[in-house]
């Protein structure tokens, strides 16, 4: 069972399924780091991408890789109006509110969902879905390689807003130091929608890239954000390369967990380290003391 | 005595509504929905009284009904033994969890995440482990005599869960009144002041947890004992940490009886949901949702919140037209 020949494969997987899990990750630790909260409603919010993409593939005939170019700005704008109409006026600046609104708006979404849609799985039919390419020592799919990649790329585009733009300077000021930002003339209620939407659009990137390959249905979410979680804690709640190694780091786990303990029991593994970290070093790699 | 009056009141009015009502869909509306109301109140003490929210209240509530439904099918153990094991197990995940995440220091955001995270798991162990029954469930056997906790009547097993619901109103009205209370609610207000004061909040705390799960617990084993089957997805899912914590945030968090005036708002509300659109999966916790968002938005003291205003507002109307009055 040790033999290179399945353990390298098993690492290279859960380094592809690994980058999907860091993009989602990503947007839980951007609005950590900004607002100082964690958002309940990240997994729903995916499970709604995902049901985007898959009517956009559906309806629309659009190819999720395309479809990206659409839905992205689209929860960018819906993330921005959720954090600026709803989260921010219903918590009065209370942070326990915060966290119960943002739960709310988790189980209003997941209801939703399962009202109009049912339980039932669906999955969309792509012609490069089974498609792999010869590594000559490994066969990897072709949509996971794409998906890596495009992870990256949203990572370094990112990682531009932040530290080029003024509104990427603005979140930095705010996330430093919210009252000074404020005083500085920031438009902190503007900042944190704009930080949601940008959590939320890394969502939807995150759904297009799956969708090839996973399947959709009203609670798929909460599997990845659970996920998530684990990732945010693991490399510091609000660090950006602390959300992309940790994700690298659980790919691999569950993969070998999995290979080695079966596969429900492999979810437990990522459960344990979450719980470990937690108690252990909250702050997690990358973070600063909480 | 005098505090007790209220308390009294309402459970003798409830108590009568037996004798007046026969229909057994209301009976059973009403039993559901004292049941959530103790398995809120239980939330309530952790969460109203001492300001730390759980998002994982599951893990208690389906702690007390595995432990009172295996030791009944599977050991033979008597049913009022099992239930009061229930408690005490519940009682005991929660000194587990809260000793590991207090004494680490977890507040706010990560408190929640960390009883998120150990429902959780128990939710999946118990869908995978043999003695839960996994998959499949564990079904208790149909005996109603009153040595095995089950009655003819639903209107028995009402009073069973409103002798309950009485139990825990009257630890809420003792929390409010005792030195412990006063601790905890220290603690919720500003943890870091109430330390400067001398009171050991890590300890107060864990109390809070171990008494909140006990009691949320037993409302789990009264959800076996009353429905005879239990699987993972009820008593570790989800649903159970949300309506646990919906029903004291929506009647008032913090107050005796916002958690029994939760229960019956979120209750009917998923009940007249169910009459307009029919009743289909997600609809009554779509409803939920939604009131929690508002009810935070719109009246942050909950129910009791805006009672309380109105009264006061009514009070001060009358003073002040009992004055113009005497002026004229």
């Amino acid at each position: 069972m040790l033999s290179p020949v399945i353990l390298i494969p098993a690492i290279l997987n859960g380094l592809l399924t690994g980058a999907v899990y860091a993009l989602v990750a990503l947007g839980l630790t951007l609005i950590y780091g900004v607002l100082h909260i964690i958002n309940f409603a990240h997994g729903a919010l995916l499970s709604a991408a995902l049901f985007a993409a898959f009517f956009a593939s559906r309806i629309l005939g659009l190819d999720p890789y395309f479809a990206v170019f659409l839905l992205a700005p689209a929860f960018f704008a819906l993330g921005y109006a959720l954090q600026r109409l709803v989260i921010g006026p219903a918590s009065h600046g209370d942070d326990r509110n915060m966290l119960l609104v943002t739960l709310g708006i988790a189980v209003v979404l997941e209801n939703a969902l399962l009202y109009a849609f049912r339980a039932d799985t669906r999955t969309v039919d792509v012609a490069y879905a089974f498609q792999t390419i010869d590594f000559g020592f490994i066969f990897l799919s072709v949509p996971r390689v794409i998906g890596f990649g495009a992870v990256f790329v949203v990572a370094l585009l990112l990682w531009l807003i932040m530290g080029w733009t003024d509104i990427g300077k603005a979140i930095r000021a705010v996330a430093k130091e919210k009252l000074g930002a404020e005083l500085a003339g920031i438009d902190v209620a503007h900042v944190y929608a704009v930080t949601f939407g940008l959590g939320s659009a890394c969502v939807a990137v995150a759904a297009c890239l799956l969708i090839p390959t996973y399947y959709v249905n009203p609670t798929v979410g909460n599997a990845f954000v659970l996920i998530a979680f684990t990732i945010v804690v693991l490399g510091g709640m609000g660090s950006v390369p602390g959300a992309l190694i940790g994700g690298l780091i659980i790919g691999v786990v569950e993969s070998l967990s999995g290979l080695f303990l079966g596969e429900s029991l492999g979810q437990i593994g990522i459960f344990l380290i979450f719980i470990a970290v937690l108690l252990v070093r909250p702050s997690g790699l990358f973070g600063a003391r909480a | 005595m005098k505090r007790l009056i209220p308390i009294a009141a309402v459970v003798v009015v409830f108590a009568a509504i037996p004798l007046v009502v026969q229909s057994n869909a209301t009976l059973n509306f009403l039993v559901v929905t004292l049941l959530i109301a103790l398995a809120g109140q239980g939330w309530n003490i952790l969460g109203g009284y001492g300001g730390q929210y759980s998002f994982g209240h599951a893990a208690f509530f389906g702690t007390g009904a595995y432990i009172t439904a295996i030791l009944q099918v599977r050991y033979g153990v008597n049913a009022w033994l099992g239930f009061a094991a229930g408690i005490a197990a519940g009682a005991a995940v929660g000194a587990f969890i809260g000793g590991l995440a207090f004494r680490s220091g977890l507040r706010g955001s990560y408190f929640a995440l960390v009883t998120l995270a150990f429902a959780e798991v128990l939710r999946i162990v118990a869908s995978v482990a043999p003695i839960t029954g996994a998959g499949v469930g564990t079904l208790m056997k149909l005996d109603l005599r009153a040595q095995a906790f089950q009655f003819q009547s639903r209107a028995v097993f009402y009073w069973v869960i409103l002798a309950l619901v009485a139990v825990s109103l009257l630890i809420a009205q003792w929390l409010e009144r005792s030195r412990f209370g006063i601790w905890l609610i220290a603690v919720r207000e500003n943890e870091d002041a109430a330390m400067a004061l001398g009171v050991d909040a890590t300890m107060v705390k864990l109390g809070a947890m171990v008494l909140s799960a006990a009691i949320t617990a037993a409302a789990g084993c009264f959800y076996a004992q009353y429905f005879l089957f239990i699987d993972a997805g009820i008593a570790y899912g989800t649903w159970i940490s949300i309506e646990a914590l919906l029903t004291p945030i929506i009647g008032g968090g913090g107050t005796v009886f916002g958690p029994l005036l939760g229960a019956l708002v979120v209750k009917s509300l998923g009940e007249g949901a169910k009459l307009v659109a029919g009743d289909a999966p997600g609809l009554d916790l779509m409803v939920y949702g939604a009131v929690l968002v508002l009810v935070i938005g719109f009246a942050p003291r909950g129910f009791i919140g805006v009672v309380t205003d109105a009264r006061q507002w009514l009070r001060r109307r009358f003073s002040r037209s009992v004055r113009e009055t005497a002026h004229d």
